[in-house]
């Protein structure tokens, strides 16, 4: 038998009911809701961050890849174009572009007349105005390419000026245009009776991707094809460079280092690197790679090299992480049949880990092409007309870099490079997405659980 | 010549290395390879590593350094590989150990290679400090540290104090901390205690793809939607400034690139926590977000801390989002809305453009870069203590 130890009251105990709820558990519930709130909507709020930032930047970039092109029959008159009349390349040299520009101006008159549009108000260099500054650097090339066209008409597709262009993408209303000095509502009504005849057309436009970049009157000729070629050899020389070296840096810290005071500086001096804002490498590469080494400034071989520096820590940690995974099972099996240390890596544990250092590989890179600021510091804002050579020589070219191109359209004054920068940027995210995809894909693919 | 094709020529040396040696080798133990010391691939190895290695080493610095012309190279370049194929075909004889040789070669390769994350951080040393002592001869230290105007002129008689670019730094800072933790910390405990398996598998993807896209990406996004619309309907209504670009913009936006950053490693860190205490504060009665609250969280506090800490120190190291959204107007000001200026910016504005690294106005650059280091630098090696000390007591 039991002593009973709690006094037995004959007083009922204060109401206290589990079917009813008191003031105190629902305090308690309400903080339970509140708290619960608090987590999905931090959640909410970030993806709906992302989606925001996802539909501004394609709401801006998409116009960049559509065009407005003028599609007119230009005589390429050869009494302007070859005067001494043999269709001499390097006579043809000697005609500079405003001459060309005379002829785009006539042909679009001619173009204007034949096809009963009133020009009512519009002085002479306001139509001509019409056509793009560049358009007449591109009838050269075409002329230059081919010298037999001088005299005969062509069919040309001309690009339009800026304004025109924005007109037709809905970034230049009447209202701006009235207030605007570049271009006028009555020019405007000239584009909108053009197109009304089918000479003017928006259309899909390849020469962004292909073209380099223009000055800053020429907004609707810039393209990213030299800022593409550049990011594609600096991610070259990170891979030739990069890879490498970390897997073999990781190879040597994780199955090789004797555990002491050396192993322990690299490992710290590793994950501190890792954290290092991009600038300060930068820094390093003006200093170290122009300055003292005297390579080439805006070349992507300096940029490979900075960007390589800062990828080679995330290499570095992934494919240490991926050689961890490895059971050492496989290593003690190795050895036991009588291979060598060297021998049990680089037969047995290194094709296992390879899928993981494959995505990691691919994770850095990506996050290298992303990377603008060290660039910065490098000269690659410098304004490049010229693609650049085949690798290797081609590697002391300057070039651009997408990134690069993005922060160098932000900088200048017509808001229609605001439209390219944008477009530059679903550029570089379509490259991303492809990486991460291909990332994703090796991991889903050649991922064993041991 | 061409570096290229002494380049090729090298590896074609290398190649044919490989093979005269495998059949020299072959051919002296008359065809039996049960009589070498190693496996007959290692002779060819050892041959074509000490005929490529030296001389591939050659090429790579003297690219860079160009000491003398390519056809100087290519004669250096090309002996050196044929002396080192000529050694080792001579010592390649049946009884040479070639295992041990081209292991103990690759594995001094390995160490050379993870030599150079030290030679990273001693080059970031060098080159500032190099730099900065010459800063500090043309300016005095105690104006740099202390002074409280920026305002470089090209020409002379600039003041370059760092005291305003400090205060704008860790004023967009706090706004971005202040941002991104509640956040960030919240999404990782709604993440880690409550979400179902199917909104985690949707969320923590769109959650690291906010860590995946380029600070530039950012940038952008502050210097045409975030700014104007700040000015717009903030600070124009309320009569702050008319600036689209001002510390708000740079810090919501550079929050905006925290939030991952701050929900992974708190997420890491939340789900460190063994699950016998959950159980335990459960068990006793208390509500989820008691236990999340009273148990959770202070267990995981040191983690967390660090975790911020590291958050911190990238958002002082910031560039694009500044360079693009906060100005370049070095002032201390309260108002958020108006436009300053970090350190960052001012690095990329002293060095971009025509330099003369004579003057103090471009040398002030590295100056700032090395303050910028050292901070980060104290700033996540205090962090990593912290997450690792934490760590380690319940593993």
């Amino acid at each position: 038998m039991t002593d009973a130890t709690f006094p037995v009251s004959s007083a009922p105990a204060a109401k206290s009911s589990l079917l009813v709820v008191d003031a105190r558990t629902r305090k308690r519930n309400a903080a339970e809701a509140r708290f619960r709130a608090y987590g999905l909507g931090a959640i909410l709020i970030s993806v709906a961050l992302l989606v925001i930032l996802m539909f501004t930047i394609f709401r801006d970039g998409t116009g960049a890849f559509r065009q407005t092109y003028l599609e007119i029959p230009v005589t390429l008159d050869a009494a302007q174009l070859d005067k001494v009349g043999n269709r001499d390349p390097e006579d043809l040299k000697k005609v500079l572009t405003t001459s060309y520009g005379k002829i785009l101006e006539n042909s679009l008159q001619q173009a204007i007349t034949s096809n009963g549009i009133n020009v009512e108000g519009l002085s002479g260099p306001d139509v001509a105005n019409l056509i793009s500054k560049e358009a007449s650097a591109q009838l050269r090339n075409r002329v230059l390419a081919n010298p037999d066209l001088v005299g005969q008409t062509v069919d040309a597709r001309v690009l339009t000026n800026g304004r025109v262009d924005g007109y037709y993408k809905g970034r230049v209303t009447m209202e701006t245009a009235a207030r605007d000095s570049n271009t006028s509502p009555a020019q405007l009504q000239l584009a909108d009776a053009l197109k009304e005849k089918g000479l003017i057309a928006t259309e899909w436009n390849w020469s962004f991707l292909t073209m380099p970049d223009a000055s800053d009157q020429r907004p609707e000729a810039a393209g990213v094809g030299i800022a593409i070629l550049g990011s594609l050899y600096m991610m070259l020389v990170v891979l030739v460079l990069a890879v490498p070296i970390g897997v073999a840096a990781s190879i040597y810290l994780e199955e090789f280092a004797p555990k002491n005071r050396l192993t322990d500086i690299i490992e710290v001096n590793i994950s501190n690197l890792a954290a290092v804002p991009s600038i300060v490498f930068g820094i390093l590469g003006l200093a170290a790679f122009i300055n003292v080494a005297g390579l080439p400034q805006s070349a992507p071989i300096v940029g490979g090299l900075v960007l390589t520096l800062m990828t080679l820590p995330t290499i570095i940690i992934a494919t240490r992480a991926a050689l961890k995974a490895v059971p050492p099972s496989i290593r003690d099996a190795a050895l036991g049949v009588g291979a060598s240390k060297m021998q049990s890596v680089f037969h047995h544990v290194l094709p296992l880990a390879m899928p993981g250092i494959l995505t990691g590989t691919i994770i850095g890179l990506a996050q290298a092409l992303g990377e603008t600021a060290p660039l910065l510091l490098i000269g690659m804002v410098a304004f490049v007309r010229n693609f650049p050579g085949a690798p290797p020589e081609g590697l002391m070219d300057p070039a651009s870099a997408l990134p690069v191109q993005v922060y160098n359209w932000t900088q200048r004054a017509d808001p229609a490079f605001f439209e390219r920068a944008s477009g530059a940027i679903i550029v570089l995210l379509v490259f991303l997405l492809c990486m991460n995809l291909f990332a994703i894909f090796l991991r889903r693919k050649f991922e064993r659980r041991w | 010549m061409p570096v290229t094709w002494t380049l090729l020529l090298v590896l074609a040396l290398a190649v044919a290395g490989y093979f005269i040696g495998r059949s020299r080798v072959l051919s002296a133990a008359g065809g039996d390879s049960r009589r070498l010391h190693s496996r007959t691939s290692y002779y060819g190895w050892n041959v074509a590593l000490f005929t490529a290695v030296p001389a591939l080493f050659l090429i790579g610095i003297w690219s860079i350094a160009k000491p003398a012309s390519g056809t100087v190279l290519a004669v250096v370049a090309l002996i050196m590989a044929a002396v080192g194929m000529g050694f080792n075909l001579m010592r390649t004889t049946p009884d040479f150990r070639a295992r041990n040789a081209v292991e103990t070669f690759v594995r001094y390769l390995l160490i050379l290679c993870s030599m150079i994350a030290i030679a990273t951080t001693a080059g970031i040393v060098f080159s500032m400090v190099f730099e900065t002592s010459n800063f500090f001869k043309q300016y005095s230290w105690t104006e740099f540290f202390f002074g409280s105007t920026w305002s470089p002129r090209f020409g002379g008689g600039s003041q370059l104090g760092i005291l305003p670019l400090v205060w704008g730094t860790l004023y967009i800072s706090f706004i971005a901390l202040a941002v991104s933790i509640p956040i960030g910390l919240f999404a990782a405990i709604y993440m880690s205690e409550y979400a179902s398996p199917r909104l985690r598998s949707f969320a923590k993807p769109a959650i690291e793809v906010l860590a995946g896209i380029p600070t530039i990406v950012y940038g952008l996004f502050a210097l045409v939607t975030v700014g104007p619309m700040l000015r717009d309907y903030f600070a124009q209504p309320l009569g702050l400034g008319s600036s689209g670009s001002s510390v708000m913009t740079a810090g919501l936006v550079m929050g905006i690139m925290l939030i991952p950053f701050v929900s992974s490693l708190s997420d890491d860190i939340i789900n460190a926590v063994p699950q016998s205490m959950r159980d335990g504060a459960l068990g006793l009665g208390s509500t989820p977000s008691e236990t999340v609250r009273k148990v959770v969280l202070p267990a995981a506090l040191p983690g967390i801390v660090g975790a911020i800490l590291l958050a911190a120190s990238r958002a002082i190291g910031e560039t694009m989002i500044v360079v693009l959204g906060a100005g370049a107007a070095a002032q201390m000001s309260m108002n958020p809305f108006e436009a300053m200026t970090t350190i960052t910016v001012k690095i990329v504005s002293q060095l971009t453009g025509d330099t003369d690294f004579a003057a103090p106005e471009t040398l002030v650059a590295f100056a700032l870069g090395i303050t910028l280091f050292v901070v980060t630098l104290g700033l996540n090696i205090v962090a990593l203590y912290v997450v690792r000390k934490y760590r380690e007591q319940y593993e």
